[in-house]
């Protein structure tokens, strides 16, 4: 195998680690209003544990995405130049969006009051959401391929992202993030917030069902990949999987699935992608591959060394926390409010 | 005006994400300093100074950690061609970056955050060490990134395929303008935060000076504050050692590497040796002579070269130099604005450390109360010097290089995005200007609130029970 090869598997690998991990983060945003009450309407309660179930990882999770960033830049400059100033609006939206997200979920207990909760909380929602997304229309046209000039340089405009089979696409990652993180709170919470979370879980199973199954028929009817049928079929087994497994109350394993599903979405992808990295829709021969977008076979074997050292120790102490904070939270674990009062009391 | 709109973009943004940065970097080894005092004492006013700055620290840190995002992705928005050019050799380092640096900070620090009562007092005092250690990290790979635009090493330019390619990692890593960078900014990270723990213990003393002794007032932290502002002061103290003779080191390499920087910070426009330092000039606007200044004999030499009466090379001479080499064009920065970047950059931290001495003078073995008030509104008022020092040593540096974006091999005009609209630029430009401003607003009145709300009461000794109790630490 090539080392462009090697490095257009460690991007793909990257940003499947990226999808699982902050995928979650962005359903459990989505759904905090809906998990986030009772009967009677919102519950501050409610909000924190949904909340406190990602508080000590999103971060970290966060951090899939700059390396997946830095590493396209390391190893395949032109494709992350084309890309990003190509797609430079919706970059745009999505650094906005994880920009409120981040903040909200540091400044939202900071006052005690419910109108500064509420709006981070709109923070939150839109800042996940938002993401969730535009990644999947980011996606779908770098598999659809657009427009680029001999130069590699993005020719067409924002109109030009948003066309039915990147909307699909959108849809499909919203609903699948939704999904995974409703199943991801199925696992972590107790009490009411868990009773909630599992009946979203049918609901946004339902939703990912439909649109991801449609986005990837699509897909693979467009392209023709034979052997991408694999991960497609994974991907459709583990999300009818994942809502029975919720339906039997097995989280752990119906959090495994939403978890394959996302990677067999991934694969496919970047399986149909393979092995140009942005294909051009004007004409084949301004398209992106591994290899003229790729770096010195010097930087690429340095860069390899690095990887393979380094990734293994991150993920170990990532695992870690994961096992530090496993236990469920409920109501009962959530500590009084402990933010400063509106007016400043001295 | 593409190319304008992108650079007051980057420069916006690069500035304000550099307010946050200094001082997580040097507020993370102050806390995990006061931590690691605790764990060894048992004292309880350590704990609270910990929980007290650790708070202020992870506001901080939220806002350097989202404006980092944007750093991230704005090479390839703003400066396409800039990365097509330089990917090679500048995506390395982000990268490493990113696997090295920031998996390390943001998990340990989450772990540090929520693992008070969910791991062992050492563990999670072990914590908050290795997410600062990882900030370290961070700092070391993108000033190396950055070093190389300085000074470009361990490259060449291959013409065919139109891009600067890795010849030799280890010179990009050893630099030595990464390795005088990285000194440099890390002895003003502490600066940073040393000013920052001074203002604020500083406020502190001065209201409870006003009211000690009040049976009605309210009680003061004097022993939370008063052991803060002796460690602020003995850390900015060193700090601004540090920074001097770094700095001079740094101003050596560039006299070498990027000698127009030199004679653009000095405005200095013809050769001369000795050369004097001027404190103070009014010059033309354009910045092209010199009208009237107030100097200093033989400084500039010292600085450029280590001795006295050292030969310093003036603008027009690099001119005319650089003209040859690289062909006709203009090579000159924007004077005025090196100038004084450079002037406000020393100056500024001279007066942190004037600060710091005088305040250790006043405060060796007297009670809070006997302290001049004078003092403690100094050192408040003082909070501004290292951020500002910071900024316009950034200004100074980067715009210092200019017309270059990597020195000598490719400019900055060269390196925009050729694609994406002026239109495209202004509505970012806009759009981040307007939520900087508005978080700036936010996280200033946070910070004011806590800063002023002082540190948690003493903690009472938990009874050991079984009954389940809420969580430690939650949002
Ligand atoms: C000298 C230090 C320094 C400098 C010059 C920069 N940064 Fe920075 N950056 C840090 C030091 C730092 C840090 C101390 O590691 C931060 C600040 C607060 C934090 O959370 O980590 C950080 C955060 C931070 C993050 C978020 C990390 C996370 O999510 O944990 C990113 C993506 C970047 N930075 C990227 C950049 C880029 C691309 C820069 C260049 C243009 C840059 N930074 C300049
Ligand atoms: C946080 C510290 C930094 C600050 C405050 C800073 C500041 C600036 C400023 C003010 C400019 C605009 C100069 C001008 O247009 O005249 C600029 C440009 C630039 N800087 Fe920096 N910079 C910092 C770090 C870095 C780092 C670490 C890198 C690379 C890793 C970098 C790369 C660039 C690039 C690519 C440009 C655009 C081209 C140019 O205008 O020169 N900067 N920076
Ligand atoms: C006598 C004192 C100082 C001297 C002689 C000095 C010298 C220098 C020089 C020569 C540079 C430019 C390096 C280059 O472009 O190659 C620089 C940059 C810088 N300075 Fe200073 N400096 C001093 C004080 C300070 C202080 C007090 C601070 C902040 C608290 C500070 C913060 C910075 C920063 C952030 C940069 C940009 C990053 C870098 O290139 O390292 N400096 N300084």
């Amino acid at each position: 195998m090539a080392l462009t090869d090697i490095w257009f598997l460690l991007i793909a690998v990257l940003w499947t680690g990226y999808f699982v991990l902050d995928g979650f983060d962005f359903g459990v945003g989505m759904l905090l209003p809906f998990v986030g009450r009772t009967e009677t309407g919102p519950s501050e309660t409610n909000r924190r544990v949904a909340i406190n179930t990602i508080g000590p990882v999103w971060d970290g999770n966060e951090v899939w995405l700059l390396v997946a960033g830095g590493a396209t830049f390391a190893a395949f400059p032109e494709w992350y130049a084309s890309l990003f100033s190509g797609f430079y609006l919706a970059l745009l939206l999505i650094l906005v969006a994880l920009i409120i997200r981040g903040v909200a979920f540091e400044f939202r207990g900071k006052i005690d009051s419910d109108r500064w909760r509420r709006n981070w909380d709109v923070a939150i929602v839109v800042g996940s959401a938002v993401p969730a997304l535009l990644w999947g229309v980011a996606f779908a046209n770098i598999v659809q391929g657009v427009p680029l000039d001999a130069r590699h340089e993005f020719t067409g405009s924002l109109l030009t992202l948003l066309n039915p089979y990147a909307l699909l696409g959108g849809l499909a990652t919203l609903s699948l993030f939704a999904l995974h993180g409703a199943v991801f709170l199925a696992l972590k919470t107790t009490g009411d917030v868990r009773a909630r979370a599992r009946g979203l879980a049918h609901r946004t199973g339902l939703a990912a069902i439909l649109t991801g199954g449609s986005f990837l028929v699509w897909t693979f009817l467009a392209h023709d990949r034979i052997w991408t049928a694999a991960p497609m079929l994974v991907a459709a087994l583990a999300l009818v999987g994942a809502v029975l497994m919720i339906h039997r109350v097995r989280e752990g394993w119906a959090f495994l699935l939403t978890a394959a599903a996302i990677v067999g979405v991934t694969v496919t992808l970047f399986g149909t992608l393979y092995p140009d990295v942005l294909p051009s829709s004007t004409s084949a021969a301004n398209s992106l591959n591994t290899t003229n977008a790729a770096s010195t076979p010097y930087t690429l074997t340095i860069m390899t060394w690095v990887a393979v050292v380094f990734t293994p120790i991150v993920l170990v102490y990532q695992s870690w926390t994961f096992w530090v904070f496993r236990r469920r939270i409920g109501a009962g674990d959530i500590p009084a409010a402990s933010g400063l009062p509106v007016a400043s009391g001295r | 005006m593409n190319l304008d709109l992108a650079r007051w973009q980057f420069a916006i943004v690069t500035v304000y994400h550099f307010l946050f940065v200094p001082l997580t970097i040097g507020l993370s080894v102050l806390v995990a300093g006061m931590q690691t005092a605790w764990v060894r004492t048992d004292d309880d006013r350590y704990l609270r100074m910990t929980k007290f700055w650790g708070k202020l620290f992870l506001i901080n840190f939220a806002m350097g950690v989202v404006t980092g995002i944007v750093q991230e992705f704005q090479f390839g928005m703003n400066w396409s061609d800039y990365s097509r050019f330089v990917g090679d050799i500048f995506g390395a380092p982000l990268a490493i970056e990113g696997l090295l640096a920031f998996f390390l900070e943001s998990t340990f620090l989450g772990l540090w955050i929520f693992g008070w009562d969910r791991l062992p007092k050492r563990l999670h005092l072990a914590c908050i060490w290795i997410a600062s250690i990882g900030t370290m990290l961070s700092a070391y790979f993108i000033l190396a990134a950055n070093s190389w635009m300085q000074h470009p090493v361990g490259s060449v330019v291959n013409n065919a395929r139109g891009r600067a390619e890795l010849t030799d990692f280890g010179a990009v890593l050893t630099n030595s303008t990464a390795v005088g960078a990285f000194a440099h900014t890390i002895t003003a990270c502490f600066v940073t935060a040393g000013m920052f723990v001074l203002a604020i213990s500083a406020w502190h003393l001065a209201r409870g000076r006003h009211t000690a002794g009040h049976p009605s007032g309210p009680s003061t932290d004097t022993e939370v504050f008063r052991p803060s502002l002796r460690i602020a002061l003995v850390t900015v103290l060193i700090a601004s050692i540090g920074v001097v003779f770094t700095g001079d080191l740094q101003a050596r390499l560039m006299t070498q590497q990027q000698p127009m920087k030199m004679a653009a910070a000095e405005a200095l426009y013809d050769t001369t040796a000795p050369a004097s330092f001027s404190l103070f000039t009014i010059g033309s606007l354009d910045g092209s002579k010199e009208v009237w200044s107030v100097r200093v004999p033989g400084v500039l030499s010292f600085m450029a070269t280590g001795s006295f009466d050292g030969r310093v090379e003036g603008v027009n001479q690099i001119q005319a130099q650089e003209a040859a080499t690289f062909g006709a064009g203009d090579y000159t920065p924007l004077i005025p604005m090196t100038y004084w970047t450079f002037r406000l950059m020393i100056g500024f931290g001279m007066l942190a450390g004037l600060i710091s001495l005088v305040g250790l003078w006043l405060t060796r073995r007297r009670a809070v109360r006997q302290v001049p008030r004078w003092f403690y509104r100094a050192a408040f008022a003082g909070l501004f010097l290292p951020f500002a020092a910071n900024s316009v040593g950034w200004v100074f540096t980067e715009m210092g290089r200019q017309p270059w974006s990597v020195y000598g091999v490719l400019r900055t005009a060269d390196g925009v995005s050729p694609t994406v609209g002026a239109g495209t630029v202004l509505t970012s430009l806009i759009v981040f200007t307007l939520l900087y401003g508005a978080l700036a607003v936010v996280d200033g009145v946070l910070m004011v609130r806590y800063a002023k709300a002082g540190p948690p009461p003493p903690t009472p000794v938990d009874p050991v029970t079984d009954e389940p109790r809420p969580l430690a630490v939650a949002y």
